[in-house]
């Protein structure tokens, strides 16, 4: 079924739902290099005047991708709460939006599981920052493991202390280094340079030993394939969230060696093992808007539309932390400053009005056109909009994944800024040890010698 | 007890991360805003200073080896940056005057690409050519003539060894800079190039780099994969690098150092 809008003399006409809600998609890069962005600011106006007439239920009612071709589809109709969907199966999109924009907190979460990814996407589509980000901060999702994260006026971050050769003692320093400014609340997570399984116990074995020698309130994660960390459970090895890299496609999940069933199997896996204190969200996933093209299996369908469609994905296995990782891949996807801070707040709209606890990992490489500014403006713009953990790199500078995120202090910022918390378990850690004050702010002095005082040998 | 300082001194030579920074406040020292910016700067240098093909020519040229130039269908950096496809195809006219060049079949061809960072192929090329070749010469392999490719990616290689009928083709390409690494030069080698030809089907040798895999062990590694693509004819996953395993180097030429070499 086609779509028209008249302006003017000129009748813009849409063939199918998947043009229409490529077309009305903020223009990026990734978009035109797949051929399907607008080709006019025009196209782009006349493709959301369109999308704003469309009823969510017609949405619901043609798949981007048809149910018997994708497992992603079969998932989001399958695990549709039709009673959910009720209260605003009535609604087109455009008045989607405005029923967002008065929603109440109980509202959002008592409708997210009928909200389907096409449909937080499209109404995406017809929001300006400021609602995204409104919209956003009133859609709160908490999860726990061995802290309460996403709590209404909480920031976690992720510490996050890669090395280039994985080393031991290079890693354990980049720890202390990061609990000393009072980071790694949401987890303790190390993208290894090394995909064998020897070089994930050894880190494993690792993170395990500092946690419970610190007595730390919080997680650990190594992030490697998920088929490696199963076989590491198998084995009894100290593992408190699976994770993996994961889109919103069946294709392109399978271009990264993961189906469903493996998602399931690990999460099923990892509960069995009940190493959480206070909760059992035990995954960890992330995303990134340009994944199913990147791995050609986009379907025609818009870049940031894919990308919630990988959040139905995640809300399945009832995940601890989901994170974008936004400006990662690239310029030919997204292009610069503008682009990466739109995608990262849509991103994260989209994950908190399906019910995911989403962050998000502020960042860019070298040959996009965005710098360290950039970052502190999306990051602040999302501290407003209630995102529920950044990361926290040394001098926001991966010295193994080459390229530029969110710093330790960068945490700090936005917690002075925005008068954020921590997780109210690993805040309370912090005052107890003596490295914060009573609200939360680090003392003056070395942390680092006040860490070590607690643990002596681990920078032995 | 020691000094504080003396900690962090100790912690900060266990990792290239930037740990021990301090703090103003909430915010970075000046010393450390200004370390990141000039090392971001770098980086971004690296990425938009155009390649310098007539130096590099000259370079290639001084060791005795001819060379091409060559042009990707990106007419700019910009687009260069947005539409990695246009990187991967030749432009028609380079095409044309790579096919008037093409003589019988060789060995290798070998093509030096701007890729992400220009200086990495500035300060890297002719000094891993240079390296590279008594390894050709002791192999006795025949080699193409080196062509200089600007606005390209690594598959533009694979139409470059199809024109010139090469069985190998080796891409030194600079790689997407890191904000320590301005410089990192990459190797792509692909058996039988011909354009459709997939990333699992080259092997790679990375961060070649005076702070990474210096020029002399990259050769021997380049040595090694491309004896084992030619007389197993094949690149790729199939292809394991195990170079550091070998033993019995050629008299005369280098092999690879050993570890705290």
């Amino acid at each position: 079924m086609a779509y028209r809008h008249v302006v003017g003399p000129r009748c813009w006409a849409f063939s199918d739902l998947a043009t229409l809600m490529a077309k009305a998609t903020p223009v990026r890069s990734g978009d035109r290099l797949a051929g399907i962005a607008a080709e006019s600011a025009e196209e782009t106006m006349a493709a959301r005047w369109c999308l704003a007439e469309v009823p969510l239920a017609e949405i619901l009612a043609r798949p981007l991708i048809p149910y018997e071709a994708d497992d992603v589809t079969r998932l989001i109709l399958d695990t549709h709460e039709a009673g959910a969907f009720a209260e605003i199966a009535h609604l087109t999109v455009g008045d989607f939006r405005e029923f967002l924009l008065t929603a109440s907190s109980e509202t959002l979460a008592r409708i997210a599981p009928g909200v389907t990814p096409e449909i937080a996407a499209a109404v995406s589509k017809l929001m300006r920052n400021q609602d995204l980000i409104l919209v956003a901060r009133k859609a709160r999702v908490v999860t726990r493991f061995r802290n309460t994260i996403g709590l209404p006026g909480t920031l976690a971050a992720r510490l996050q202390p890669n090395h280039p050769t994985d080393d031991p003692a290079g890693i354990t320093a980049a720890i202390i280094d990061g609990l000393s400014y009072g980071c790694g609340d949401a987890v303790i997570g190390i993208n290894p340079a090394s995909d064998s399984l020897h070089a994930l116990g050894k880190l494993l074995h690792l993170l395990d030993d500092v946690i419970r020698r610190l007595e730390i309130p919080g997680q650990a994660c190594v992030l490697t394939h998920i088929t490696t960390t199963i076989e590491a459970m198998n084995r009894g090895w100290p593992v408190d969230l699976p994770f993996q890299s994961i889109a919103g496609t069946e294709a392109a999940n399978a271009s990264f060696g993961v189906s469903l069933a493996i998602l399931k199997e690990a999460h099923e896996a990892a509960l069995a093992l009940k190493r959480g204190s206070v909760g059992d969200n035990v995954m960890y996933f992330e995303t990134g808007q340009g994944s199913a093209l990147s791995a050609d299996a986009h379907h025609g369908i818009d870049q940031q539309t894919l990308e919630a469609r990988a959040y139905a994905v995640a809300r399945a296995y009832k995940p601890l932390l989901v994170n974008t990782v936004v400006g990662f891949i690239g310029p030919e996807y997204l292009y610069d400053g503008k682009e990466i801070i739109r995608a990262g707040l849509e991103d994260h709209f989209c994950g908190k009005l399906m019910g995911v606890p989403l962050g998000v990992d502020v960042c860019y490489t070298n040959h996009a056109e965005a710098d360290q500014d950039d970052m502190d403006t999306l990051l602040t713009l999302l501290g407003a909009a209630g995102c529920t953990y950044i990361m926290g790199v040394p001098g926001a500078d991966d010295v193994m994944l080459n390229y530029q995120s969110t710093s330790f202090h960068d945490a700090l910022y936005i917690r002075e800024v925005l008068g954020l918390k921590r997780a109210p378990e690993f805040e309370a850690w912090l005052a107890r040890i003596g490295l914060t004050d009573g609200d939360g702010a680090l003392l003056p002095g070395d942390n680092g010698r006040r860490l070590l005082g607690a643990a002596p040998d681990l920078a032995a | 007890m020691s000094a504080p300082d003396d900690l962090w001194a100790r912690l900060t030579r266990l990792t290239p991360a930037r740990i021990g920074l301090g703090r103003a406040g909430s915010g970075l020292p000046t010393r450390e805003i200004l370390r990141f910016g000039l090392a971001h700067a770098q980086a971004r240098d690296a990425v938009h200073t155009p390649m310098d093909a007539a130096a590099i020519a000259e370079a290639v040229e001084a060791l005795g080896l001819r060379t091409l130039r060559a042009a990707s269908q990106a007419p700019d950096r910009a687009t260069y940056l947005r539409r990695p496809d246009y990187g991967r195809r030749l432009a028609p006219e380079s095409a044309d005057a790579l096919r008037r060049e093409a003589g019988e079949p060789v060995d290798l061809a070998l093509v030096v690409a701007d890729g992400l960072s220009a200086r990495a192929v500035h300060e890297g090329a002719g000094a891993l050519i240079a390296a590279f070749r008594p390894h050709i010469a002791a192999a006795g392999w025949s080699l193409a003539p080196v062509v200089i490719a600007s606005q390209a990616r690594v598959a533009i290689g694979d139409a470059v060894g199809s024109i010139l009928k090469a069985r190998v083709v080796a891409v030194l390409i600079g790689e997407r800079p890191g904000l320590s690494s301005p410089d990192s030069l990459g190797i792509y080698l692909t058996f039988g190039p011909r354009p459709g030809r997939s990333d699992a089907e080259r092997n790679c040798i990375s961060n070649v780099r005076p702070a990474g895999l210096s020029h002399e062990a990259a050769a021997c590694k380049l040595n090694w994969l491309l004896g084992e693509a030619l007389s197993r004819g094949l690149t790729g996953v199939n292809l394991k690098d195990e170079s550091e395993r070998r033993l019995d180097a050629p008299e005369g030429v280098p092999t690879l150092p050993g570890p705290g070499a």
